[in-house]
């Protein structure tokens, strides 16, 4: 019986090594809030992943607190900002799509559990003045 | 005369491969976002004439939270866990109570006249309302109507919301519609 042979082997995986190279994204943006999200149960599939942008709210991390105290800060690309900043960030997303995604444009909430809504509640109604509209809050699974 | 070059001993590289393999497969995340979708609704304009919009009283079931998280919904305090069949039960009216929601027949596109209700969660929230209670809430919202989909579904189609195709996904949604507002918010507690 022949040996099997063993030479397209290492094609193979470099295949597959080259398919997870691309596919993998290094995180670009560093955390500066804690966020824990909220459990549901009910929670769907965000689809178009490069047509969102994601606002992240809750306290800064510990090593800068001292800096930016412990209350719920809004963090925006890697700084952190205030609620009237959300403009000029949504307005900047916006021009880096294309015409024709614009209208698909979401805007991912992601807000620690023990936010209070207060914060919540500005960024909503500053997303609705810059005609934001396609809102998620994210959210985890809760596991079965 | 050349001597031949020995060939390089090319049987390790696959190992080297697997190596690198193996750490792009434990290092990639496949985190997929999830999360309660929405959509907010457009401001008013500032120079339109704001209409009384008349939505009869019996049409709206008004939910609130509290800085406490504590939960009101038509009035009467209720528990979470108690959310989702108070919602479902006002969005069907089974038994056509005059102080649940009228249903109105709507003419779908590839299904015909259907009875839907006019029902509209109207969800209202206090500064002090915690996210977690807030999205507990959000969540038992979309499970009510998304269970009433499931019924709908199961009772035309004989399968689940989620395993039908997308036209009559659609057909299921206009029979069943979300309609959830988040309030405009109050200054209830302004100091």
């Amino acid at each position: 019986m022949p040996a099997i042979t063993t030479s397209s082997l290492s094609d193979i995986v470099f295949m597959l090594l080259f398919f997870f190279m691309v596919t993998t994204t290094m995180r670009e943006t560093e955390n500066k809030v804690v966020v824990k999200l909220p459990e549901a149960t009910e929670v769907a599939k965000l689809e178009r992943k490069d047509l969102t942008s994601y606002i992240n709210i809750g306290t800064p991390v510990r090593h800068l607190q001292a800096q930016y105290g412990n209350d719920a800060r809004i963090q925006l690309n890697d700084s952190f900002k205030t609620v009237d900043e959300i403009r000029d960030f949504i307005a900047a997303e916006r021009d880096a799509m294309s015409e024709a995604d614009r209208q698909f444009m979401t805007v991912a909430i992601r807000a620690d559990e023990n936010t209070r809504m207060g914060i919540v509640t500005d960024v909503k109604q500053e997303l609705r003045r810059c005609s934001a509209l396609k809102i998620m809050y994210s959210a985890r699974k809760t596991a079965e | 005369m050349a001597k031949k070059t020995p060939e390089i001993n090319s049987s390790s590289t696959a190992d080297i491969a697997f190596l690198l393999l193996c750490y792009f497969l434990m290092t990639t995340t496949m985190n997929q976002d999830m999360g309660l979708q929405r959509r907010l609704p457009p401001m008013p304009d500032k120079n339109q004439k704001v209409e009384d919009q008349k939505v009869n009283r019996r049409n709206i079931i008004i939910v609130k939270i509290n800085s406490a998280d504590r939960l009101l919904a038509g009035n009467e305090p209720i528990h979470v866990s108690q959310l989702r069949d108070k919602i479902k039960e006002f969005l069907t009216n089974p038994a056509n109570n005059p102080d649940l929601p009228e249903k109105s027949e709507i003419d779908i596109e590839g299904y015909g006249p259907c009875m839907v209700s006019k029902g509209v969660i109207s969800l209202q929230n206090d500064r002090g309302t915690s996210y977690q209670a807030y999205i507990a809430v959000q969540n038992e919202l979309v499970g009510a109507i998304n269970e009433l989909r499931d019924d709908w579904s199961m009772a035309n189609y004989g399968k689940k919301y989620a395993q039908l195709d997308e036209d009559r996904q659609a057909i299921a949604r206009k029979a069943v519609p979300q309609n959830i507002s988040e309030a405009e918010p109050k200054d209830i507690a302004k100091k």
